[in-house]
């Protein structure tokens, strides 16, 4: 199994958030199919919202950054597996 | 008079509170998030209590906190500022619950102006004139429409419970009407925590034209005049100016007394601002109240000489207004350019990060609010404004001329931001000859 990896990274600085609000489920878990079109998260940079797509369909592999985290830009925040 | 006040905000506002606190003699307390240590205001209060961490959520919109802090500091009144807690009526019942004055409207009034579907409901039983649109709420998609079929359109969908150009809308047809709908109170729901929207009829080529009111506690209210805030990006304001080159003097006074009235009906007191939308035919139609000093409150002060952040505490602790309507000359022109750290270039892209290197401009009729030093890092948690550059001239011309020399002067390594943009503005010949509308940027 020597599977490709796409790693979804942060455009900009801000916080990231794996839900789309404080008491919700989170748009992805590790292990879960996903489609390009996909939100995955969500980076918040002054009060702006920005939706990340998983850019390619595969599996969740790795989430590489905890909710609410501060990220920096290009950042790498979760490795899919391509299909 | 108070004796110590805590200011629950943070950046310029929360400087331009800790100055007139200075000026009036009372002490000031700051608060700060984790992420807001090194910054200005905590420099320069006179007291600073930390209220946890970065997101705004935990500290600055933390009403357990401030109140906590605000007892811990024994500040006897709260200054809100404008954005997070200012408009949130359970935070100033709160505050006085606990004790605290809270400089800003009741919490009743407060609730009423900040349901904008209700207040207007309110409102258009009083006579004042507002823009034709649903009688409160629209429920569904099929109330909307029904309320599209009676006004005509194209109209405008708004969220009742707040601006900012959240949950905002426009709709030509019956068909767009149905698709942005769900669109729209999905973001206001997401916004504002309420789906609410109510609609209006979406007037063309409208200008947002705004009136500075002050009342005190013992029913004196004087309004100070326009502000033109028609230059908006996304429903949000990016340059305002005092006065408004479209408003005469008969027109004026129509305004203000209309101001006024809005004052009396919903029983408001201190600092507000009720905006309106001018139609090209210089009709005008109510639109809200906001209660709170708002960012573009330097171009009143400019041009009135009034401080209207030492008339908020003034009132609220208690002292009748002794300004007669009469004695209110606003004199010049004033502008106002907010500069955000964002990048015109890419769309506008938040760009927090470390200010390297600044030079603020200077010199005659200029004046400058900011957070901003040298070595400052913004960060990205919050909003995007860096820096308020004001210039007053003795008429329009003269004033747009400062602004351009103020613009110029300014300097900065290290992020992006507007200056560049606002320069740009002030060059367009629509601009310069005073011909305005809401959706002038849009256009350009």
């Amino acid at each position: 199994m020597t599977a490709e990896t796409h790693v979804v990274k942060s455009p900009l600085m801000g916080t990231f958030y794996r839900t789309p609000s404080p008491d919700e489920k989170p748009f992805v878990e590790q292990g879960q199919r996903v489609n390009a079109s996909d939100v995955v998260c969500i980076i918040e940079s002054m009060k702006v919202f920005t939706e990340l797509r998983a850019g390619r369909p595969g599996v969740v592999k790795r989430i590489l950054v905890e909710n609410e985290e501060l990220v920096m830009k290009n950042q790498d925040l979760m490795e899919i597996e391509i299909d | 008079m108070f004796r110590k006040i805590l200011i629950a905000n943070r950046g310029e506002i929360a400087l331009r509170v800790i100055r007139a606190c200075r000026d009036l003699g009372v002490r000031a307390v700051a608060v700060y998030s984790d992420a807001d240590q090194g910054s200005l205001h905590v420099r320069l209060a006179d007291e600073a209590v930390p209220i946890g961490p970065a997101l705004s959520r935990k500290s600055y919109l933390n009403m357990d906190a401030l109140l906590e802090a605000s007892r811990k500091s024994r500040a006897d009144a709260v200054h809100p500022g404008y954005g997070f807690l200012a408009e949130n009526p359970e935070f100033a019942r709160a505050c006085e619950d606990a004790g605290i004055a809270f400089i800003g409207p009741s919490p009743a009034c407060m609730a009423l102006a900040g349901n904008k579907a209700k207040a207007r409901k309110h409102l258009i039983k009083k006579g004042v004139p507002v823009i034709p649109g649903s009688e409160g709420p629209v429920a569904t998609v099929a109330h909307a429409l029904d309320a599209a079929e009676n006004v005509g359109y194209p109209v405008i969908l708004k969220a009742s419970g707040g601006g900012g150009g959240k949950g905002m809308r426009i709709a030509r047809d019956a068909k767009s009407l149905s698709e942005v709908f769900p669109v729209a109170a999905g973001e206001a729901k997401a916004a504002f925590d309420l789906p609410e929207l109510y609609l209006e009829k979406y007037i063309e080529k409208s200008r947002h034209i705004e009136v500075q009111v002050l009342s005190d506690h013992f029913g004196n209210a004087v309004h100070l005049g326009e502000r033109e805030c028609s230059i908006q990006k996304r429903h949000q304001k990016l340059m305002e100016e005092a006065p408004s080159p479209f408003v005469d003097a008969a027109l004026r006074e129509k305004m203000g007394d209309t101001a006024l009235a809005v004052v009396r009906f919903l029983g408001y007191t201190n600092a507000g601002t009720v905006e309106f939308l001018v139609a090209p035919d210089g009709a005008f139609y109510f639109m809200e109240m906001n209660a709170r000093i708002q960012v573009e409150h330097p171009v009143t002060e400019m041009t009135t000489g009034i401080d209207l952040v030492c008339r908020q505490i003034r009132i609220a602790s208690g002292e009748a207004l002794l300004l007669s309507q009469e004695k209110i000359r606003p004199h010049g022109w004033a502008l106002e350019c907010r500069i955000n750290a964002e990048d015109p270039d890419d769309g506008f892209m938040p760009s927090p990060g470390t200010v390297e290197e600044l030079v603020l401009p200077g010199g005659a009729g200029i004046r400058v609010d900011t957070h901003l030093y040298p070595g400052y890092t913004v960060p990205p948690f919050y909003d995007s404004l860096i820096c308020k550059v004001i210039a007053w001239g003795k008429d329009r011309p003269s004033a747009i001329s400062r602004m351009r020399r103020a613009l110029f002067e300014v300097r900065t390594k290290g992020i992006k931001n507007t200056v560049s943009f606002h320069a740009k503005i002030l060059d367009h010949p629509d601009f310069i000859q005073g011909r305005l509308h809401t959706r002038f940027l849009e256009e350009l």
